[in-house]
């Protein structure tokens, strides 16, 4: 029975469930201090946000700085779910976040496959039909939401507090994800047509506006409890190493997964050669934005992770400036690397929030940040195709070979020749 | 058959294939943007043509800053994120050559009878000479160390490099014994005068004077901005159009390649288009300071972001389409701030440009044909 497992298979997620443990038990026995643990957890959150850009820019190859946006809006979403369970123990915010996602969700897909039947439809137009019934269905969704909201309050009420407080957590994650990869639908659209610079900035110009409107949640919004500028305060904090790493292995999964699939190798042409997958019958625009809402999703699921590791949130660290750091990592860690992006986001948080401020003697905290662009510019120069280039470990390898490799064995067309694994590497 | 092919087209048809539904949203939102300066303008005609004047002020700032970007971009592809904090090192040069130096009063000093209008422009014009030089020296360095290692490394690669240049400017000049990290209060070179217009005439407003009501104020701040502004891009124009630097400038922004062949020294050439466009960046740093007179190490992200927003609305690797994108992104930001709200400007900027990109998917001057500056 053993047997039918692939080896690659089993050292992965031996590795994966070692790590867990040793971490975890580090964790409980204190090995790891509050702020070790909160820098691993980080380091996941950031894994989670740069493995969803990769999907983006290392293997859609649509250079995207919005990711940080999404990250930002998922990080809100989540915390103003649990922060009004928790504080006021009141269930219309998730009720109606959750009936409006689910509306709105399916009526994506609804007109989707409706629309995919017109021919000739331009994108905008499509965005202007998506952005009315997204309008009507929000409308319904409040006022829905706020009918059924007591009577969800009095079933979680009804549960023990720990659990209700664990299922509120778990579904303002998913709400969180499933609200960001609806506003990129609607946002990737009409400027995904653009070229890939301008849609860099567009999307550069996406994580500004929704950094602004942070800025002004309470006055412009109307959210009184994330306090704007001030900073959202009275966040549970149960996002656990746990909760971090079976989000991550799911993640990692399900892009491992999806690139393995046939949707996979078409969002992988549109990199290589738009025009050479759209004579092979690629459909280059619905493959774009596929990957761009699965990447955002997985940035808005880490955000909704993100806001309870601190119980605090600012519109600050969601500032164009940290923008660039999913795209730091993916880089340092080698485009359409997993293993490369895994590595480099832990290494990333440790580096930057642990070891830099550890190692400068006092007084120096402000050189935090003249050293980190240096090591970035060393990095850079020395090895600009990332720390790890095109290694992955066997488990994802299998997937998608780099680039070369995968030139090669088209032309040799000889199925299933697995490299020789290296063994110890799986676990990182 | 075929009469239901030579059927007139039904409605919905016509909609789709016009594009009317995208191009009807387009429209309603331009009409809101139009209706609502309209309302404005009549609520107050001379308040609304002050912030026009302001516009104006910051627009030529932008346009300064927008051709260092769109002159790197055009040549080399890269988004040169250290453009905006070369502008920041340019205000700091010139606030240590005015307040620690005096720099701007040594014509004065060496001769004392010259008229003193003409001392204090000979000042000014060394500092911001100076301003220029420093940034100019200061690219010309970062695109050695930096940037021309990576030339054929993925064009990424070279974005990173420039994000970390830009943060380690900032947090360099952050460092307590280079800037500080604390704003600083700058001092102008020149006293400030202010005409009053009105609908009897214009005269000038003695200092400490309130304005009258229903009047326009006009700075000589404002006109020295503008007149600075518009000689530099002419200078500009006239150096990539007419001299020989210019012309290799445009053969290495369109065939890098080729222009090797014809014996231009690319790197040399890429090296100068850094260096005059931060000499560009350098005199708005001047200018920014004596508008806006505070300076601090973060002082330059903003308008640097602003800057390029600009030149991608204008049309990237365009001189006059950066500068008529820099006018716009002035206007919208002063005008949003004064009627819709001051925290919205950098997000009316960033929709004007996305809306723009939609219409015209390479800015308003951007051409297919790669004429580059």
């Amino acid at each position: 029975m053993l047997k039918k497992i692939p080896r690659s298979n089993l050292l992965f997620f031996g590795g994966a469930l070692l790590i867990f443990i040793i971490v975890q038990v580090a964790i409980s026995t204190g090995v790891l201090n509050d702020f070790w643990s909160t820098i691993i957890r980080l380091g996941g959150v950031m894994a989670i946000v740069s493995l969803g850009l990769n999907l983006i820019y290392g293997y859609n190859g649509q250079f995207s700085l919005g990711q940080w946006g999404f990250y930002a809006i998922g990080a809100y979403v989540a915390a103003d779910i649990t922060y009004r369970w928790s504080n006021d123990s009141e269930a219309t915010g998730l009720s109606i976040l959750l009936i409006g996602v689910l509306l709105v969700g399916g009526a994506i897909v609804y007109l989707r496959s409706q629309l995919g039947k017109i021919r000739g439809l331009d994108a905008l137009s499509a965005f202007t039909m998506y952005f009315l019934a997204t309008l009507i269905l929000g409308a319904v969704a409040v006022y829905l939401g706020k009918l059924v909201g007591p009577a969800v309050a009095g079933v979680l009420m009804a549960l023990p507090a720990s659990w209700s407080m664990q299922i509120v957590f778990i579904l303002a994650v998913l709400i969180a994800g499933a609200f960001a990869a609806e506003v990129s639908f609607l946002f990737g659209l009409p400027v995904l047509t653009l070229g890939s610079d301008y849609f860099g900035i567009a999307t550069l110009g996406f994580t500004i506006i929704v950094k602004v409107l942070l800025d002004n949640s309470d006055t412009m919004l109307g959210f009184q409890e994330m306090k704007g500028a001030r900073g959202m305060v009275g966040i549970p904090k149960i996002t656990t190493w746990f909760w971090v790493f079976f989000a991550l292995l799911i993640v990692v999964v399900v892009m491992r997964n999806l690139l393995h699939s046939s949707y996979g190798r078409a969002i992988v042409s549109v990199r290589e050669d738009e025009i050479a997958g759209k004579a092979m019958g690629v459909d280059v625009a619905e493959y774009k934005i596929l990957a761009f809402v699965i990447g955002s999703f997985f940035a808005g699921l880490a955000g909704g992770l993100y806001a309870h590791i601190n119980g605090f949130l600012h519109p600050d660290t969601f500032n164009f400036i940290q923008a660039f750091n999913p795209m730091i990592v993916i880089v340092l860690g080698g485009l359409g690397s997993m293993t490369g992006t895994l590595v480099a986001s832990f290494t990333w948080a440790l580096l930057l929030e642990g070891v830099l401020r550890l190692i400068l003697p006092q007084g120096f905290e402000t050189w935090r940040f003249v050293v980190y662009p240096l090591l970035l510019l060393l990095i850079m120069l020395l090895r600009p195709s990332g720390m790890l280039g095109t290694y992955e470990v066997p488990y994802l390898r299998q997937v998608l070979p780099p680039l070369k490799a995968f030139a090669k064995k088209i032309n040799s067309s000889k199925p299933g020749s697995g490299d020789p694994a290296p063994v110890q590497e799986a676990t990182k | 058959m075929n009469a239901a092919i030579n059927q007139k087209p039904s409605l919905i048809e016509t909609v789709i294939r016009k594009r009317l539904l995208g191009k009807g949203f387009l429209v309603a939102v331009a009409l809101l943007a139009l209706w609502k300066l309209v309302i404005s303008f009549l609520a107050g005609p001379t308040i609304f043509m002050q912030q026009v004047v302001n516009g104006f002020q910051l627009g030529f700032v932008y346009a300064l800053i927008a051709l260092g970007y769109t002159m790197v971009y055009g040549i080399v592809k890269l988004i040169n994120f250290a453009h905006g904090d070369v502008f920041m090192v340019g205000a700091f040069a010139s606030y240590y050559a005015i307040s620690r130096f005096g720099l701007n009063t040594w014509p004065s000093k060496v001769l004392p009878g010259l008229p003193v209008w003409l001392s204090t422009a000979v000042g000014v014009i060394t500092v911001i000479l100076l301003s220029m030089v420093t940034c100019a020296l200061i690219a010309f360095t970062i695109e050695r160390i930096a940037y021309k290692p990576l030339r054929n490394a993925p064009r990424i690669s070279a974005l990173i490099t420039a994000i970390g240049v830009s943060f380690f400017l900032e947090y360099f000049g952050a460092l307590p014994m280079v800037f500080g990290p604390n704003f600083v209060t700058y001092q102008r070179p020149f006293p400030v005068v202010e005409w009053v217009i009105t609908t009897s005439g214009i005269s000038q407003l003695p200092p400490g004077v309130a304005p009258p009501d229903n009047s326009l104020i006009i700075s000589n701040i404002s006109l020295y901005i503008i007149i600075i502004s518009v000689l530099l891009v002419f200078l500009l124009n006239f150096i990539v159009m007419r001299t020989r630097v210019g012309k290799a400038m445009r053969a290495t922004a369109y065939d890098k390649p080729t222009s090797r062949l014809m014996g231009i020294n690319v790197d040399g050439i890429i090296s100068v288009t850094f260096a005059i466009g931060a000499a560009l960046a350098g005199a708005a740093g001047v200018l920014y300071a004596i508008a806006f007179p505070q300076v601090y190490f973060v002082m330059g992200i903003i308008p640097g972001l602003k800057a390029f927003v600009a030149a991608v609305l204008g049309g990237i690797g365009s001189i006059p389409g950066a500068l008529v994108g820099a006018l716009i992104i002035g206007e919208a930001e002063v005008l949003s701030a004064a009627y819709i709200s001051t925290p919205m400007r950098d997000a009316v900027a960033f929709s004007i440009l996305v809306i723009v990109l939609l219409v015209r998917p390479t800015g308003i001057f951007g051409e297919p044909s790669r004429e580059k500056a």
